[in-house]
């Protein structure tokens, strides 16, 4: 129980760690709007240029094994839906440190998604 | 307006492309998952042979193919629109997740749990209906 506790941490407060670093990597290269593979590629190149990204890519590359662990010992059908907790802790994470504006419409939204994995978890028992 | 109405376009599109790989993405993980076996310890030994039997798994190799096309449409899609829209936007796959695990993996899933599904994909519609962009951004 308490192996599946710091794996779960892992994936949902390193991940989406992980995730708000590569999203700042990404904003910094500025909107992609040619869509050709060279393009894309290139795109892609300018983002792994920004250190955010590594820091990034290692803390999801954390959340990845800790989520291959949990998956030996959990069903699909509880590991996903209740990992959906990190949409919270990404609201708040795009908040704090993107400085994105969060609509109270859209907080509402991720109110649903945390009473959904509770329920998810109470559906575990 | 049409600027919006293409922003919402290009990103709903991308939006879709992720929840169709990532859930076929993370039953193959699941399924690669069960084929290695349960998580046996945190002693280097036990780690090293819990990574090398999942790291030579075919199932695993597909899974992470499929999720890695995934994680390409997310870094273009987060290239312009807020992680906070992006992230839970992106959770409507968790329906499909579910059933691949209920008809592909044969798992039972509770009521209880298919209504914290219905009940995070909610959440979805309503984050969904919400602009992909802030107004206004200061730089990062």
């Amino acid at each position: 129980m308490i192996t599946q506790t710091i794996f779960y941490m892992l994936i949902v407060f390193v991940g989406t760690g992980g995730e708000l670093f590569v999203s700042r990597a990404m904003k910094s290269i500025g909107e992609v709007t040619d869509f050709r593979p060279s393009a894309i590629a290139r795109a892609i190149g300018r983002g792994m240029s920004h250190p955010s990204m590594w820091t990034g890519i290692f803390f999801m590359a954390v959340a990845f094994f800790a989520l291959l662990a949990m998956l030996s010992m959990s069903k699909v059908s509880f590991v996903f839906p209740s990992t959906a907790l990190s949409y919270a802790a990404g609201a708040v994470g795009g908040k704090l440190f993107l400085g994105e504006q969060v609509t109270k419409q859209r907080w509402i939204g991720v109110a649903f998604v945390c009473v959904g994995v509770v329920l998810v978890f109470l559906g575990n028992k | 307006m049409t600027a919006q109405k293409g922003l919402h376009l290009k990103t709903s599109f991308l939006i879709l492309i992720m929840i169709s790989v990532a859930p076929l993405g993370d039953t193959f993980l699941g399924k690669g998952m069960k084929q290695v076996g349960s998580w046996e310890g945190w002693a280097p030994a036990q780690l090293w042979h819990f990574f090398f039997r999942a790291f030579t798994n075919g199932t695993i190799w597909i899974a992470v193919g499929l999720l890695l096309s995934y994680f390409i449409a997310y870094l273009l899609v987060l290239s312009w629109a807020d992680y906070s829209y992006v992230q839970p936007a992106s959770s409507a796959s968790y329906i499909l997740i579910a059933l691949l695990a209920h008809f592909v993996l044969h798992e039972t899933i509770s009521p209880v749990r298919w209504l914290g599904v219905a009940v995070i994909c909610t959440g979805v519609l309503v984050v969904g209906h919400t602009p992909p962009k802030s107004p206004e951004q200061p730089p990062v």
